[in-house]
C-alpha cells in the first residue's frame, strides 16, 4: 500500500509503536490482556452486561457514581503502586557498577506515570468518590444538583485514565515528570507521543474534575435540607465545599497551561520555548498556581473524614466546630498565596521568596488548630478503637511529621539545599500517604457498610492498616535521611554504594505496603464472602451523628422517603436523642432523574479524540470532534429526563426496611 | 401573561431563585454608559491627547473597571439578593483569585525575568 | 434504641417535610447558580491567558510589536458590534419575560448577526496577520495574542452555535420552562464574553498601542 495513504490513515502509529522488543512491557501486556479477557469473558458468561449498563454505567445516582469512582481509584492504585515497586526495586540494586534493570529512558516514564496516576487517577477519584457518595446524604438531599453532569464527569475521568493506561502498550508515556517539565516537554526535545498522552489525558480528565466540582458546590449551596444552615452542616460537608471551591478556581489554570503547551507542540507557538521570546518559567508559575491548591483539594475532605470519625468514635460532638470551619476557610484562602514555594530556586530573588516562604509557614497554623481540635475531642471521650479510629491515630502521628518537614522546606535557604532532593519526595509522600491515603482508608472502612449493607472484614482491614503504617515508616524514613545527605530525586542509579542499605530498607518497606494493599483487597473479598455475618441491618452500625446514618444500608435510590428537617448540628444525633420516630406511611411519589447513555458516549468520543490527536490521525480527530458536538447538542434535545417513583414503590421499599429493623431490634 | 405562564414563572423563581430582571430602561442605560466608557479610551489612545503613557494607561484601566461593573449591574443584574447572596460571593471570590493570578504572575515573572533571562551572547563565558 | 419520656418541647418537633416539594416542573433550582459558577471557572481560564499575555507582551523576538499589527479602528468597530449584541440579547430576554416567543427569536437572530460580524472581522484580522508573517508562531507576544483573543473568539463561536440551537428548540417547544432556563444561561454567557472583551480591548489593544 502507498506510504502516504498509510500515514494518512494511521498518523504516526506504526508497528514499532507496540513494545514487542521490550520484555517487561510485553509480558505486562500479556498478563493484562489475559486478565482483561477473563474478566470480560466472565461478565459475558454470567450475562451481566445488561445489568452493568442499566444499573451502573448509565446511572446518574450519586451513590453509584461514587462507588464507580472508588473502583477506578483502587484499580489505578494497583497500577501506580506497581510503578512504585519497580522504582524501589531499581533503586535497591543500582549502585556503583550495577546499572539495575531499568535504563533511564524507561525509569523516567515510570516515575512520570507513577506521579500522574497517583494524583490524577487515584487520589482525585477516591476523594471525589467519597464526597459524591456521602455529601448528598449528609445534607439530606436526594442527589446532586446536576446528576447527568455527575455521570459525565466520571466517564471523562475514566477516558483520561484509559489514555494513560494505553500509553503503556501503544507508544510511550511522558518522561518529563508528573507535571511535565518544560522546555524538556516541548516538541523539539520530546517529539514522541509521551507528553501528548500526558497532556490529552489530563485535559480530558481535568474537564471532568472541574464539572464535578461545580456540581458539588451547587449541590451544597442549593440542596441542603430545610433547617440546615451553613453552620449546621456537618464538618465533612464544609470541607467538601471548600475543597471543591478550590478545585473550581484552579483547575482552569491547569487547563490553560496544558492548553498552551499543546499549542506549542502542535501549532508551533512560543509560550514556553527557549527561543522566539518564549518563557519556560511562566509554565511553572501557572502549573504550580494549580499544583499547590490541588494538594489542599485532596487533604481538606480527608480532614473532614477525620472529624466525622473522631466525633463518632469518641461519642462526643466535635470540639470547636466553629474554629474547624474557620480553619478550613482560612486554609482554603491561604492555599492561593503560597504556590511559589515549589520553585524557590528558580531565581525570583529574596523579596518574592520571603513573601511566599512566610505565607507557607502561616498555613501550618490553621492546620495545627485542626489537630488540636481532634485531640480535644478525644480528651475525656469514650474512645472506641475500631479500625477507622486506628487510622485517625496513625494519621495524627504520621502526618504531623510531614507537616513539620513542610515547614522546614518552607524556609527558602533550607529549600535551596533540599529542593528536588529525596527529602522533598519523602515530605510529600509523608503528607499524602499519612494524610490523604490513611484518611481515605479510614473513610472507606467507615462508609463501606452504608454503601453495601455489610462491613469490611475486620481482620484483613487490620492487615491492611498495619501493612500501610509499618510499611510507610520503613519505606520513607530512610528516604528522608538520604535526602538530607543530598541524594536527588528521579535518578535511576547512584554511585555511592554506602547508601545502598537505606534503599534496601526502603524497598522492604514498599513490600510491606504491598501487603497492606493486598490486605485491603482481601478485606473486600472476604467481606463479600462473609457478608451475612458482617451485615448492617440498622443502617447505623457505628452510632453515627450525621444524616447519612438515618437511611438504610444501602440507602434506597431516593435516599430519603421524606426530606428531613434539621434542627441542630449533628442532625441524626439530634434526632435520636430527641425521640424521633421513623414515619411509616403517607408516602408521596418521588421525583428522580433518569439514567442516560450520553455520558459514556461523550467520554468514549473524547477518548477517541485524544488518541487520534496523540497519534496525528487527523481524520479520526475531526470525526470524533464533530461526533462530540453532535452527541452533546443532541443530548440537549432530550427534554424527557426525569420520572416519578410511585408512592406504592416507596411504600414497598420502606416496608422492607421496617421489616429489617424489626428483626434487628427483635421486635 | 396567561395563567400557565404565571405558574411557569413561579416555578422558575421557586426555591429561592432571586435573579434580577432587567428593564428596557436598564439595558439602554447600561448600553449608553458602555458606549461612552468604550469611546473615551479609544479616543484617548487614538488621538494621544494626554501627555505621557502612564496617565493614559491609568485612566483607561479605571474606565475598563467601571465598564465591567456597568455590565455586571445592568446586563447581568448582579445584586446582593441573587441566590441568597451566593452569586455575589462567587463573583467577589473569583475577582480576588483573578487579581492574585494576574498580579502575582506579573510580579513573580518580572523578578524571574530580571534575574534569570538569557543574556546576550558573549556576556558570560560558554559552557554553562 | 431505648425510648424515654419525651419532653413536651421534643414531642412537637417536626422531623420531616410532610409535603413533597412539587418538582413537577422539573429541576431543583440550581441551574442558575451552577452556570454562574461555571462562568467563574471560565473567568479563571481567561485569567491565566491574560496573565500569560501580560508576561509575554513584550517578547517580540525581533518581530512586529503591537503598533505594527493592531488596527485600532477595526477593533473599535468590533467592540461596538459585540456591545450592540449584548443590548439586543438583553432586549430578547425582556421579550422572554413577556412570553413572546417570536420576538425572542427575532432578537436572537439579530444578536447572532452582530456576533457573526464580530467573528468575521476577527477572522479577517487573524488571516491578515498570518498572511504577512505575523502568525502565532512568530513570537511569544503573538502566540499569547492569538491564544487569548482566539480563545475569546472560540467562546463567541460556541455562543453562536448555542443561539442556533435555541432558535430550533424554541421553534419546537416554545418558551417552556427548560428553554427559558437555557436562555437565561446563554444570557449570562453572552454578557460574560462582552466583559472579557472589555479586558481584551483595554489590556491587549489599547495598552499595546500606547506602550
Amino acid at each position: 500500500m502507498n506510504e502516504a495513504l498509510i500515514r494518512t490513515i494511521f498518523g504516526r502509529l506504526t508497528l514499532d509503536s507496540f513494545p514487542i522488543t521490550e520484555p517487561i512491557v510485553l509480558w505486562t501486556f500479556v498478563v493484562v490482556a489475559l486478565l482483561g479477557i477473563a474478566l470480560l469473558g466472565a461478565v459475558t458468561y454470567f450475562r451481566l452486561w445488561g445489568y452493568l449498563w442499566k444499573e451502573w454505567f448509565t446511572s446518574v445516582d450519586h451513590k453509584k457514581i461514587g462507588v464507580m469512582y472508588l473502583v477506578l481509584g483502587i484499580v489505578m492504585l494497583l497500577r501506580g503502586f506497581s510503578d512504585a515497586l519497580m522504582m524501589r526495586g531499581q533503586q535497591a540494586v543500582a549502585f556503583g557498577p550495577n546499572q539495575g534493570y531499568l535504563p533511564p529512558e524507561h525509569y523516567d516514564q515510570i516515575f512520570s506515570a507513577h506521579g500522574t496516576i497517583m494524583i490524577f487517577f487515584v487520589a482525585i477519584p477516591l476523594v471525589v468518590g467519597i464526597v459524591n457518595f456521602v455529601m448528598p446524604l449528609q445534607i439530606g438531599a436526594r442527589d446532586v444538583a446536576f446528576p447527568f453532569l455527575n455521570n459525565l464527569s466520571f466517564w471523562l475521568t475514566v477516558a483520561g485514565a484509559i489514555l494513560v493506561m494505553a500509553s503503556l502498550f501503544v507508544g510511550e508515556f511522558a518522561r518529563t515528570g508528573w507535571l511535565s517539565y518544560v522546555p524538556l516537554a516541548e516538541r523539539q526535545y520530546s517529539p514522541d507521543t509521551g507528553v501528548d498522552y500526558y497532556l490529552w489525558s489530563l485535559e480530558i480528565a481535568g474537564i471532568g474534575t472541574t464539572l464535578s466540582s461545580i456540581n458539588m458546590v451547587a449541590t451544597i449551596i442549593k440542596m441542603r435540607a430545610p433547617g440546615m444552615t451553613m453552620m449546621k452542616m456537618p464538618v465533612f460537608t464544609w470541607t467538601a465545599l471548600c475543597s471543591n471551591v478550590l478545585a473550581i478556581a484552579v483547575f482552569p489554570i491547569l487547563t490553560a497551561a496544558f492548553g498552551l503547551l499543546l499549542l506549542d507542540r502542535y501549532v508551533g507557538t512560543n509560550f514556553f520555548t527557549n527561543d522566539n521570546g518564549g518563557n519556560p518559567m511562566m509554565y511553572w508559575n501557572l502549573v504550580w498556581m494549580w499544583g499547590h491548591p490541588e494538594v489542599y483539594v485532596l487533604i481538606l475532605p480527608v480532614f473532614g473524614i477525620y472529624s466525622e470519625i473522631t466525633s463518632t468514635f469518641t461519642g462526643k460532638r466535635l470540639f470547636g466546630y466553629s474554629s474547624m470551619v474557620y480553619a478550613t476557610v482560612v486554609i482554603t484562602i491561604l492555599s492561593y498565596l503560597v504556590w511559589l514555594h515549589h520553585f524557590f530556586t528558580m531565581g525570583s530573588g529574596a523579596d518574592v521568596n520571603s513573601f511566599f516562604g512566610i505565607a507557607t509557614m502561616v498555613i501550618a497554623i490553621p492546620t495545627g488548630a485542626k489537630i488540636f481540635n481532634w485531640l480535644f475531642t478525644m480528651y475525656r471521650g469514650e474512645i472506641r478503637y475500631e479500625i477507622p479510629m486506628m487510622w485517625v491515630v496513625a494519621f495524627m502521628l504520621t502526618f504531623t511529621v510531614g507537616g513539620m518537614t513542610g515547614v522546614l522546606l518552607a524556609i527558602p535557604p533550607a529549600d535551596f539545599v533540599l529542593h528536588n532532593s529525596l527529602f522533598l519526595v519523602a515530605h510529600f509522600h509523608n503528607v499524602i500517604i499519612g494524610g490523604v491515603i490513611f484518611g481515605l482508608f479510614a473513610g472507606m472502612y467507615y462508609w463501606f457498610p452504608k454503601a453495601f449493607g455489610f462491613k469490611l472484614d475486620p481482620f484483613w482491614s487490620k492487615v491492611a492498616f498495619w501493612g500501610w503504617v509499618i510499611g510507610y515508616w520503613l519505606a520513607w524514613t530512610p528516604i528522608y535521611i538520604v535526602g538530607l545527605m543530598g541524594v536527588p530525586r528521579r535518578v535511576n542509579h547512584i554511585d555511592d554504594v554506602s547508601l545502598q542499605p537505606y534503599f534496601v530498607l526502603a524497598a522492604i518497606g514498599a513490600v510491606i505496603i504491598l501487603i497492606g494493599i493486598l490486605g485491603f483487597v482481601m478485606s473486600i473479598v472476604m467481606a463479600i464472602v462473609k457478608r451475612e455475618q458482617l451485615k448492617d441491618t440498622t443502617g447505623d452500625p457505628w452510632d453515627g451523628r450525621t444524616l447519612e446514618w438515618s437511611t438504610s444500608s444501602p440507602p434506597p435510590p431516593y435516599n430519603f422517603a421524606f426530606t428531613p428537617m434539621v434542627h441542630g448540628l449533628d442532625a441524626w444525633y439530634d434526632m435520636k436523642s430527641r425521640g424521633y420516630t421513623r414515619p411509616l406511611g403517607g408516602y408521596r411519589p418521588i421525583h428522580m432523574p433518569r439514567n442516560t447513555a450520553s455520558g459514556v458516549i461523550l467520554s468514549g468520543l473524547a477518548f477517541v479524540f485524544g488518541f487520534a490527536m496523540i497519534w496525528y490521525i487527523w481524520w479520526l480527530a475531526a470525526l470524533s470532534l464533530i461526533g462530540l458536538f453532535v452527541v452533546g447538542i443532541g443530548h440537549t434535545f432530550n427534554y424527557n429526563r426525569d420520572y416519578f417513583v410511585p408512592s406504592e414503590e416507596v411504600e414497598r421499599i420502606e416496608a422492607a426496611r421496617s421489616h429489617l429493623l424489626g428483626k434487628a431490634t427483635g421486635a | 401573561m396567561s395563567a400557565s405562564d404565571a405558574n411557569l414563572d413561579a416555578a422558575l423563581h421557586s426555591h429561592g431563585d432571586t435573579h434580577g430582571h432587567g428593564s428596557t430602561r436598564g439595558y439602554i442605560v447600561g448600553f449608553v454608559l458602555s458606549v461612552v466608557l468604550t469611546a473615551v479610551p479609544f479616543w484617548l489612545v487614538m488621538t494621544g491627547v494626554l501627555p505621557g503613557m502612564v496617565a493614559t494607561a491609568l485612566i483607561i484601566f479605571a474606565l475598563a473597571l467601571v465598564q465591567i461593573l456597568v455590565h455586571v449591574v445592568f446586563f447581568l443584574h448582579l445584586d446582593t439578593r441573587s441566590e441568597g447572596g451566593w452569586t455575589l460571593i462567587a463573583f467577589i471570590f473569583t475577582a480576588v483569585i483573578v487579581v492574585i493570578a494576574i498580579a502575582g504572575s506579573i510580579w513573580i515573572m518580572y523578578h524571574l525575568n530580571t534575574n534569570m533571562m538569557p543574556m546576550p551572547p558573549g556576556t558570560i563565558s560558554d559552557g554553562m | 434504641m431505648a425510648t424515654t419520656e419525651l419532653s413536651p418541647a421534643d414531642a412537637d418537633v417536626t422531623w420531616h417535610l410532610a409535603e413533597q416539594e412539587s418538582h413537577d416542573h422539573g429541576g431543583n433550582g440550581a441551574t442558575m447558580i451552577g452556570f454562574w459558577i461555571y462562568l467563574m471557572s471560565d473567568a479563571l481560564i481567561f485569567a491565566a491567558l491574560f496573565a500569560t499575555f501580560g508576561v509575554l507582551s513584550t517578547a517580540y523576538a525581533g518581530g512586529p510589536g503591537p503598533r505594527e499589527v493592531f488596527e485600532l479602528p477595526l477593533v473599535a468597530v468590533n467592540t461596538g458590534l459585540l456591545l450592540v449584541s449584548s443590548l439586543t440579547y438583553g432586549l430578547g430576554m425582556l421579550a422572554m419575560e413577556r412570553g413572546q416567543a417570536g420576538a425572542v427569536r427575532l432578537w436572537l437572530v439579530v444578536t447572532a448577526l452582530f456576533g457573526l460580524g464580530f467573528i468575521g472581522i476577527e477572522l479577517y484580522e487573524f488571516s491578515h496577520l498570518i498572511a504577512e508573517g505575523s502568525g502565532p508562531q512568530r513570537s511569544a507576544f503573538l502566540s499569547a495574542f492569538f491564544a487569548l483573543v482566539g480563545t475569546h473568539g472560540a467562546h463567541v463561536t460556541f455562543g453562536l452555535i448555542w443561539i442556533a440551537v435555541m432558535l430550533v428548540q424554541i421553534g419546537m417547544h416554545g418558551l417552556i420552562l427548560e428553554n427559558k432556563r437555557r436562555l437565561m444561561c446563554l444570557s449570562m454567557f453572552w454578557h460574560f464574553l462582552d466583559i472579557v472583551w472589555i479586558g481584551v480591548f483595554t489590556f491587549v489593544y489599547l495598552f499595546g498601542v500606547i506602550r
